[in-house]
Parts: structure tokens; C-alpha cells; sequence
């Protein structure tokens, strides 16, 4: 164990001391309290936490990531965070976030999947199950169905894209929302549909209802034709940025959603994954502008806000055959938002020599990423220990919420 | 079965099976709808599209690698300009040379070749659509298509050979063995290009020693937990490792020409990780191609493989939790025939349970579209409007998210934005339908008696024959299959 590791270590538990007393479940939007939203957004394909978020200031890190490592200083630097981590260069509105203390990183953390496939992967992170084959519902839908006074406009959650992302389905009401590109079929033949299906198909009644519901929050919030209209993929810079700009929208709205997920695509990077530059670089300039356009958009709701990039597993820490990674484990979890207490780099550094890799290929994993979710939910809703351990993340009792994630 | 036509199993058969009724079709199903489906399987030629003007993957690959190459010239080209700056006299000459734009030349009236490749292929698949008598092997197409899936958001690679991959490796198999499907599908340059491995070097190989470069194992792990064995089949990461080291050297001719005709298959000896491999407990000393071939034959014969498959064409075709019953059957199917796919399909129909398990399956956008241009009879004369409603209801042609193919559940097709998109889509089929004649005569063709009361009497009470027709190809009966 080297000192930093101590330090971070000392750092991590000190933290969580100052915090506990500030620790308490807070009220609801009562009249002029907080009015919390919390956006997740799925990155699908395995992000590289080590190319993201870079150990520069580790020795064993720029042997293993060869020509795409990142470097502290030169024509490779990345954006200085701590002096021992740096941020990738494509993304400077996160940078900004961290020094203004609104954006933090989680390293070194994992979900508690240890196989390399990205559906299982992507089942187990989303499910909120502490393993795959669990798919029925997702833990943020669940968090929502818990909250208290469920139902009122304000907790339902809001899934953004044609299908909603897995973390979002389940049994609590979600509105859907996505560009697209056909002009509205109209309230006439909306409501006779509607209609039909309360009578024949219950299921498909609800769902329905749902989408035209989003459609009316939309317009009520004054959403032009061209902000709907679709701008590129979910793997596209535009696309991205497009997405969170709706999703901003609609959680805006006083009458919207409280809690949003997304799901970007594109970060499966095999082959030419690209260092400054490259494929990797665009995708994270996308995600930087989603966090970009969830600040703008959201305005007021921005402070009490917690965006959460979240991803299935990491990827392998030396480069591979093609100057890309494969598939890993341990990877990073970024936090942004005016409700994050930020400005740091929370990690339990495990370092990168061939010894302390996971099965020697991955960075190895030092936290469970449900101590961040839960610890999240619990600061933004005042979800209790129990409803976390037994009704969001089942089986969970074992893992403790991370405290102080959010500002005092 | 019951005595004399059954309206809902004559409905069951295009609907949970086919790709809907066109006017007449339900009728002529009725008496037998299970020979109905069996007459196509075993129609001769059945799933095939014959080229006629449609471009095999070689010849489109060459087209790619010939604009590449333009492409590369130009922007040396505009580099060596950028580079020794010209006297302004003879840059005003050659603008062309800068790299800038030139002004006042006339756009090329043709469209970029991967376009029209692209579109002549969907239109191919379209009208293949369109003219099936029940669909039932065109949605096997879709669904074989989608278990080896690739996708066109890998850029024009793919874009010039997802229509012939789905014609050359998948339609010639979905009737014949999975073993003939599994090796066409992944020795063909798509599938290879898709997923990285022409890119893969043995570490050992003659390549691999003189280049720091390595293996690249996305192939392999796909073909594990997709195409064969399916996630929890019982093999490790040692496994992967040990099949993409099978399958270094499998790739495709460059444009050079030097090792065969350009896009075609070509193994790559001197990448190929030479000697014995061991993948499941198995050791594989064949040289060349033939280790790979060898260890896909085996995996195609594997009872995990035959689980998968079976749970996977149950989930499509059934329910998404697939009835156990169904699976075993289907398993054992496939076990007992060395993975005959027709047969497999055979026993499919044969089942009871698939003609008396409740709708509660809902089309894919793939499959709505389909059904409501053969229910209304809609002349399809180019394939932008059917691709623009497939882009617009989140299933863009041959452009899945990734490797695993589009979803096939319920919750992922019947969610509130969907629900939504769908309902806009429906009324843009309706306005372009202009003379359809009547609704009521639509919803015969489409259901038939098999069409509830309630659905019935919406059309009836619509406020025009536009929004009757939206209502019928929203209505329940129509959905879900």
C-alpha cells in the first residue's frame, strides 16, 4: 500500500464522519424546500474508467495504456483533477463542474457482475439484482415506486429514448420521451385508441396513456418542433446532447418527472479506441455535453440536481492487439450536479501492478457501485437503509450507503 | 384441432407466425392453417432473394475500397497543398488542389453508391415482405438475421454489406442446418469486419512475432454468448481467449488483390496463431481454417447451443418467458436432427401450445410496418417511406444498438413512447392509404371474425376513413400477435 492510498483511504473515512451528522433524510418538495432530481444516465458498452479518469499520477499506468495513455503534462494532458488523477480532454464542462465542486468522480468501483458479458453486465447494473437473469424491473423505477406520496405527477420517472432503459422500467409510471420525426397524430385519434384499449388491452391503456401524458408535458413546456426532431444516434455527439436537452426540458417542468434515465451507446471501443483524439474522445465529448445541457436546461432544478454516467464494467488495463481494451472490471462512476459535494476523486486506489490487477487484466474493483446509488437515493429522497436493502437493491443489506455525496 | 375453419387459428398463423393477412389470405389459411405455414417452409427456394441487379458483398466491398482510395488521394492531396503554399496566381488556377470547395460545380446527380446499394437491398427485403404468402420465413429471416446481428452505425462497411450479408449467409440457411448458418454467418467479411476480427493476430503467428500487435477477442466472445452457447453455457474467459486464437487469419481480401478477390473470405496463414488450442475441454490440432470450422461445428452441436436457440426462437415466436414445454420440445428437436432448422421450425407449428398460448407478444416495428403495407395493400415503389417509419419507430434497418440485436420482449416494444411513436406512425400510414376502400373491409382482411366487438365499433363510429384505418392498425388484434 502506497500513501496515497492511505491518504485517500483516511480522506474517504474522515469524510464520512464530518458527514454523518449532516446525514439525514430530507423533506420532499414542500413549499419552498428542495425540489431533488436525480438523472442517470447509462453508458452501454463497457466505458474505459481508465482512459475517462486517468491514474497519471500511478507509474504502472502508462506502460499498460501504451499509446492512448493520457499524460500529467504535453501534448497528451489531461485536465488536471487532483494531481494524481486527470480528466480526459474532451471533457471540460465536467472539469469545470469539479472545480466549482459540483462534479466528483468514484473510482476503481464496480457493480457485483464479475463475468465479461456487456447484457448480463448491463441486467445486473440496471436490475439493481446482485446478479444477471433478474430483468423485470429496475432499481430506479423501484426507488421511484417507494418514494413517498407516489403518484402525483412530480414522482413519476421519465424514460428518455424509444424504449426505456431497463433502470427505469418497472412498476412505477414512467413517461417516455424521445426525438423523433413523425408530425403528432392528434388528440382525436389519441383519445378513441385510448378508448379501445381500456376496454380490450389494459396493458397497452397504460402505456399509451403514458406517452401522450409525456407528449402533453412537452408542449405545456414549450418544446419546438425542432428540439424534437431527432438530431443523431445515441452514440452521436448531437444525439447526446439532444436527448439530455428533452430530458432537461421535461424535468424542469413543475408538473414533469423527478427522475430520468438515459442511455448513451458507443463505448464498446475494441479497436481504435482512440487517446486525446478518437472514438472514445467523441463519445466522452458527447457525454460532456450532456452533463452540459442537463446544467443549462434544467436551471433552478440544476441545484438540487445529481446527474449519475454510470457503466456495465470497466475495461482490460493494457491496451490490446488492436489499440483497443476488452472487456474489464473496475471502471469509474461520475457525479455531477448542483446537489453533488464534489471536487474530489473518491477511490480506494487498488494500483495497477500485474499483481493487484483483477485476474490480472482489469483494474481491480475496491467499491461496490451500490454504495454510491444507494448512497445517492438516500441523500436526494430519504429512501431508509431498509427500502434500499430490500425493495431497490435486493440482498443489498450488507452494503452501506456512501455518505456525504451530496451537499450539506 | 378443432372441425371446419377456426378464424382465430387462421389468424394465429399470420399473426403469431407470418407477417399478417393480405386481403384473401385469411380465408385461404382457414381450413388448414397449419399445412398453411408448412406449404412455405417447404416451398422450394423458400427464403431466398435470387441477386437479379443486387450486388454480392465482394463486388460492393470493392466499390467501398475504390472511394477510400479517392478519398485518401484527395486528402493527401489537400495535405501537400496545405504544406508548400502556391503564389496566390496559381492557387486561383487549381482550387481544387487547395482542398477548398469548388464554386459553381454542379453536384454529381447520382446518389453515393453505398446509398443506392443500400436501398436496393432493403427494397429487396421489402418486397420480399410484401409477397410472401404467410411471412412466417421471412420472419425467420428477421430472426436469424437479428440473433447474427450487425449493424450499419459501424459505418460503410457494414452499410454496403448488411443486405448482402442477410441474402448470402443467412437466407440460403434459416430452413437448413444451424451448424451451415453459424460458419456462413461468421466467415462472412460483415460479421468479420463488424466485430473486429480481421484485426486479430495470433501472438504466436509469423505476423504476431514480428508486430507488437495481438488478439482482439470480440468475435469469439459473441459467438460463445450470442450466436452458440448463450450466456451461462459453461464456458470461462479462457474459452474466449482460446477460440479467438481459433480464429486469427479469418478475414477478407484488401483492395490490393494480392491474396484473392477483394471482400471475399480469405484466411490469413501467417496471422493464424499456429498449434493446438483447447476450447471446452476439447483440443483442436487442425491447421488453418479448418480449426475453426472444426470447434463452430461443435459448438453448433452442443446441447447449451440447442437450449439457447430453442429458448430464443420460444421467446419470438410464444411469449417472453418461454414455456417450458415449447423449449424441451424445440431442444430436443434440434438435438435429434443435428440442428435441422426446417425440422426445428416443423416441430414449432406442430405444438399445441403455440396456437393456443394468448397474444401478448406485440410486433416489432419491423413486423407492424409489414403487416399494415400487406393489410392495405400499400404498392411500395420505393423503400424510403417504409425505412423513414422503421428510423422513426426506433428500428432503423440493420442498425441494432449492438451485437445482441434489437430486444424481443414485450416491455421494450410496448413502452409509452413507443405507444406514442406508433400512434403517429399509424396515422401517417392511414393518410398515405388513400383509396382503401373501407375500413370494415380492411379489418376483414386483417382479422376477420377473429376481430372483437369493440374494435369493430370503433371503425364504425371513427370520424373519417382515415382515422379508422389509424384505429385498425393500433386496435389490440392488430398489435399484438
Amino acid at each position: 500500500m502506497n500513501s496515497r492510498v492511505f491518504s485517500r483511504r483516511r480522506a474517504l473515512q474522515g469524510m464520512s464522519v464530518a458527514c454523518a451528522a449532516a446525514f439525514a433524510p430530507r423533506p420532499l418538495s414542500a413549499a419552498g424546500a428542495r425540489d431533488p432530481r436525480v438523472v442517470v444516465i447509462i453508458l452501454r458498452g463497457a466505458l474505459d474508467g481508465l482512459a475517462a479518469v486517468a491514474p497519471v499520477g500511478d507509474p504502472d499506468y502508462a506502460p499498460l495504456h501504451g499509446a492512448l495513455a493520457l499524460a500529467p503534462t504535453g501534448e497528451r494532458a489531461g485536465l488536471p483533477l487532483d494531481g494524481f488523477f486527470a480528466l480526459h480532454p474532451a471533457m471540460p464542462a465536467f472539469a469545470r463542474l469539479y472545480r466549482e465542486k459540483r462534479g466528483a468522480v468514484v473510482h476503481a468501483v464496480a457493480t457485483s457482475y464479475r463475468e465479461r458479458s456487456h447484457f448480463d453486465g448491463q441486467d445486473v447494473l440496471e436490475s439493481g439484482f446482485p446478479g444477471p437473469g433478474r430483468t423485470e424491473s429496475g432499481w430506479l423505477n423501484r426507488a421511484v415506486a417507494v418514494l413517498p406520496s407516489s403518484g402525483g405527477s412530480a414522482r413519476r420517472g421519465l424514460g428518455v429514448g424509444v424504449t426505456a432503459p431497463l433502470v427505469m422500467r418497472g412498476p412505477a409510471p414512467v413517461l417516455g420521451w424521445a426525438p423523433q420525426g413523425l408530425p403528432s397524430a392528434g388528440d382525436s385519434l389519441a383519445m378513441r385508441t385510448l378508448d379501445l384499449y381500456r376496454h380490450r388491452d389494459p396493458a397497452l391503456a397504460a402505456a399509451l396513456e403514458s406517452g401522450l401524458d409525456t407528449e402533453r408535458v412537452a408542449t405545456q413546456g414549450g418544446m419546438s418542433d425542432d428540439a424534437r426532431k431527432n438530431k443523431g444516434g445515441m452514440d452521436q455527439p448531437g444525439g447526446m446532447r439532444q436527448a439530455s436537452a428533452g430530458a432537461a426540458r421535461l424535468l424542469a417542468a413543475p408538473e414533469g418527472p423527478r427522475v430520468a434515465a438515459l442511455a448513451f451507446d458507443g463505448w464498446d471501443t475494441h479497436q481504435n479506441e482512440g487517446g486525446v483524439t478518437g472514438q472514445l474522445a467523441t463519445r466522452l465529448s458527447g457525454l460532456d455535453g450532456a452533463f452540459e445541457e442537463l446544467e443549462k436546461g434544467l436551471g433552478e432544478g440544476w441545484k438540487d440536481t445529481i446527474v449519475l454516467a454510470i457503466t456495465e464494467f470497466g475495461r482490460t488495463a493494457r491496451i490490446n492487439g488492436t489499440n483497443g481494451t476488452d472487456h474489464g472490471t473496475g471502471t469509474v462512476a461520475l457525479l455531477a450536479g448542483g446537489a453533488v459535494a464534489g471536487g474530489r476523486v473518491i477511490a480506494n486506489w487498488p494500483g495497477l501492478k500485474a499483481n493487484q490487477l483483477y485476474q490480472g487484466r482489469d483494474l481491480a474493483p475496491t467499491m461496490d457501485l451500490r454504495a454510491v446509488l444507494k448512497g445517492m437515493l438516500a441523500d436526494q429522497f430519504g429512501l431508509s437503509a431498509q427500502a434500499l436493502a430490500e425493495k431497490v437493491f435486493p440482498e443489498s443489506a450488507s452494503i452501506a450507503p456512501m455518505k456525504g455525496l451530496t451537499q450539506a | 384441432m378443432a372441425v371446419g375453419p377456426d378464424p382465430f387459428a387462421a389468424m394465429t398463423a399470420f399473426n403469431r407466425f407470418g407477417l399478417g393477412a393480405r386481403p384473401g389470405d385469411l380465408a385461404a389459411a382457414a381450413g388448414d392453417p397449419r399445412g398453411f405455414l408448412l406449404e412455405e417452409l417447404h416451398a422450394p427456394g423458400s427464403g431466398r432473394i435470387e441477386p437479379g441487379d443486387l450486388i454480392a458483398s465482394p463486388q460492393a466491398l470493392q466499390m467501398f475500397f475504390a472511394d477510400q482510395q479517392q478519398q485518401r488521394i484527395a486528402r493527401e492531396a489537400a495535405a501537400m497543398a496545405a504544406v508548400a503554399p502556391m503564389p496566390a496566381a496559381n492557387a486561383m488556377a487549381e482550387p481544387a488542389m487547395a482542398g477548398k470547395p469548388v464554386e459553381g460545380k454542379p453536384k454529381p446527380a447520382e446518389p453515393p453508391a453505398e446509398q443506392k446499394i443500400f436501398r436496393a437491398e432493403a427494397m429487396a427485403r421489402f418486397k420480399a415482405q410484401l409477397d410472401a404468402s404467410c411471412g412466417f420465413v421471412e420472419r425467420l429471416v428477421a430472426f436469424w438475421s437479428n440473433h447474427f446481428a450487425v449493424s450499419v452505425a459501424k459505418g460503410q462497411f457494414i452499410r454496403v454489406t448488411a443486405g448482402a450479408f442477410e441474402r448470402e449467409a443467412i437466407r440460403p440457411h434459416v430452413l437448413g442446418k444451424f451448424s451451415q448458418l453459424l460458419i456462413a454467418a461468421e466467415s462472412h467479411p460483415a460479421m468479420i469486419f463488424f466485430l473486429d476480427n480481421q484485426r486479430s493476430i495470433g501472438p504466436g503467428s509469423r505476423a504476431g512475432r514480428f508486430d507488437a500487435k495481438g488478439l482482439n477477442e470480440n468475435l469469439a466472445r459473441e459467438i460463445l454468448e450470442l450466436h452458440t452457447l448463450g450466456v451461462g453455457g459453461g464456458y470461462s474467459q479462457e474459452d474466449v481467449t482460446a477460440l479467438a486464437r481459433i480464429i486469427t487469419g479469418w478475414s477478407f481480401a484488401e483492395a490490393g488483390g494480392e491474396t484473392g478477390e477483394p471482400g471475399s473470405f480469405f484466411f490469413k496463414t501467417n496471422w493464424h496463431e499456429p498449434g493446438a488450442q483447447t476450447l471446452l475441454g476439447k483440443t483442436y490440432a487442425q491447421e488453418g481454417r479448418a480449426q475453426g470450422d472444426a470447434a463452430l461445428l461443435d459448438l453448433a452441436r452442443r446441447p447449451a447451443t440447442a437450449r439457447h436457440v430453442a429458448s430464443k426462437l420460444a421467446r419470438h415466436f410464444i411469449a417472453d418467458d418461454p414455456p417450458a414445454d415449447v423449449v424441451d420440445a424445440l431442444t430436443k428437436t434440434f438435438l435429434d436432427s443435428d440442428g435441422d432448422l426446417g425440422v426445428v421450425c416443423a416441430a414449432l407449428i406442430a405444438h399445441d401450445r403455440a396456437w393456443s398460448a394468448p397474444a401478448t407478444k406485440i410486433r416489432t416495428p419491423s413486423e407492424f410496418v409489414a403487416a399494415a403495407m400487406r393489410a392495405t395493400g400499400f404498392a411500395l415503389s420505393e423503400p424510403g417511406q417504409a425505412l423513414g417509419l422503421l428510423n422513426a419507430l426506433g428500428m432503423p434497418l440493420w442498425q441494432p444498438a449492438g451485437p445482441n440485436g434489437y430486444p424481443d420482449t414485450v416491455a421494450a416494444w410496448a413502452s409509452p413512447e413507443q405507444m406514442k411513436l406508433r400512434l403517429d406512425a399509424s396515422w401517417q400510414m392511414a393518410q398515405r392509404a388513400r383509396d382503401v376502400g373501407s375500413p370494415l373491409s380492411v379489418l376483414d382482411t386483417a382479422s376477420g371474425l377473429a376481430a372483437s366487438r369493440e374494435t369493430r365499433e370503433a371503425l364504425q363510429h371513427a370520424e373519417s376513413r382515415q382515422q379508422a384505418l389509424a384505429l385498425l392498425l393500433m386496435s389490440p388484434e392488430f398489435q399484438r400477435r
